[in-house]
């Protein structure tokens, strides 16, 4: 039991911290440097992020794992007229982009439609956001790195909210710095994009020291 | 807008309206494949055919979309065409698909695709539609290579491989930067890149 315990605890805070989504892989920047001007939306789309990355990890690792990858299919073989291993050397990882990004797409729109009958007031919060996370590279990404892992279904709940979690705090500390930065005198033709790439850099920079701790 | 011919669609996103540096769409995959030429050259030339097919075929088909479900349909067109791309690197070239590992299925998410088939494709004729999004990916492509120019230069002192700077280790007399093969030297990099460019062009200072 400790010994699972373990296992998830080091994927949580690996994904935190030390692979950062943002920081470490540049996943999500668009999002990341466009929504970064103040810390009240920076913070709920933060949220909004860790909620779908969450549920849209562990929902593709069950497409791979049942429909995709190498094999996955030999269950179907019991509900169809076929012959034993028939689907066993049926590959189709190929087709995971397509299926990864419709599943996100679909539960980004699920999750707008639930918020908005149930918790109105955190819907209104999200606003615009919600549908904007469909495009953002750190979803997607999550779940090809899932994939690329071979993520159990478990590990990648926990990968999916470290994810979330990572992008969040990420995009919240970047916003708070930024807006400290108004007081600040900046060169004019660095003023607003220029010297926020600079910034991040020196946050990456930052969190390149969480590297190399083993957990 | 004024009548806008394939010319100009081209030539303006490089500088002008680069999409990196003024547009702030396509960071996500950018930067974590320019450590190396070889690499952000493939990268390049990948998102430079998606985005002028994905632009083609969204336009042609522009007047049958509803617009309630435009996102999903620009989503699957983008989606195979990225697919077609990843099964042609992995036939042709193995060890290149190898080291961008995720980061050809993440241009389904980059931005550049996403917004010129929405914001220029959905309004324009296919021909002119094909010609902005290889614009749009040169314009990228540009500052791809220019962050890879000096990451691989001053990182491992070589250019496409070959040995430019002899490294100390080797015999030779470079002793190499290892900042500029880590993360953040590429956010550097495009931040004094951004720099220039609106030194040289001071109407696309922001005012903050």
């Amino acid at each position: 039991m400790s010994e699972i315990i373990e296992t998830h605890l080091s994927i949580l805070l690996k994904a935190v911290f030390v692979e950062n989504l943002a920081l470490a892989f540049f996943l999500g920047m668009c999002t990341f440097l466009a929504i970064s001007k103040n810390v009240k939306t920076a913070i709920g789309l933060g949220i909004a992020v860790i909620v779908i990355e969450a549920i849209t990890v562990p929902a593709n690792q069950f497409i791979y794992a049942w429909f995709l990858k190498k094999g996955a299919l030999t269950w179907a073989e019991g509900l169809l007229p076929v012959s034993p291993g028939y689907f066993a050397t049926v590959d189709l990882t190929f087709l995971g982009f397509i299926s990864y990004i419709g599943v996100i797409a679909a539960m980004v729109q699920i999750l707008e439609m639930f918020l908005d009958k149930f918790f109105p007031a955190l819907y209104n919060t999200l606003g615009i956001f919600l549908p904007l996370i469909t495009v953002n590279c750190a979803i997607l990404g999550a779940s090809l790195f899932m994939q690329e892992r071979n993520y159990s279904f478990a590990e990648s709940c926990t990968y999916g909210l470290g994810c979330g979690i990572g992008w969040a705090l990420a995009i919240a500390a970047l916003a708070g710095i930024r807006e400290k930065m108004k007081y600040s005198d900046v060169p004019p033709p660095l003023r607003g994009l220029g010297i926020t790439f600079i910034t991040v850099g020196l946050m990456a920079l930052a969190f390149m020291s969480f590297s190399g701790i083993q957990l | 807008m004024a009548e806008r011919t394939a010319k100009s669609v081209i030539v303006d996103p490089l500088v002008d309206n680069n999409p990196i540096a003024l547009q702030i769409l396509g960071i996500c995959s950018a930067l974590a494949v320019t450590t190396k030429m070889e690499t952000s050259i493939v990268m390049a030339v990948a998102v430079i055919a998606v985005t002028a097919f994905s632009n083609l075929a969204v336009s042609a088909i522009r007047s049958y979309i509803p617009s309630s479900i435009r996102i999903i349909v620009q989503m699957t067109v983008i989606a195979s065409l990225v697919i077609v791309v990843d099964q042609f690197l992995k036939a042709y070239f193995f060890d290149i698909s190898k080291q961008l590992s995720v980061f050809v299925g993440l241009i389904i998410t980059n931005c550049i695709v996403m917004g010129r088939a929405e914001g220029f494709a959905m309004k324009n004729g296919p021909w002119l539609s094909f010609w902005d999004g290889i614009g749009n990916g040169l314009g990228y492509g540009l500052v791809l290579l220019f962050v890879a120019f000096f990451r691989e230069l001053f990182g491992s002192g070589t250019l496409m491989g070959y040995v430019i700077l002899p490294l100390d280790r080797n015999g030779g007399w470079y002793n190499p930067n290892n900042l500029m093969l880590l993360p953040p030297s590429a956010f550097f990099l495009i931040g004094f890149l951004i720099w220039l460019i609106r030194a040289y062009k001071p109407e696309q200072i922001e005012e903050s």
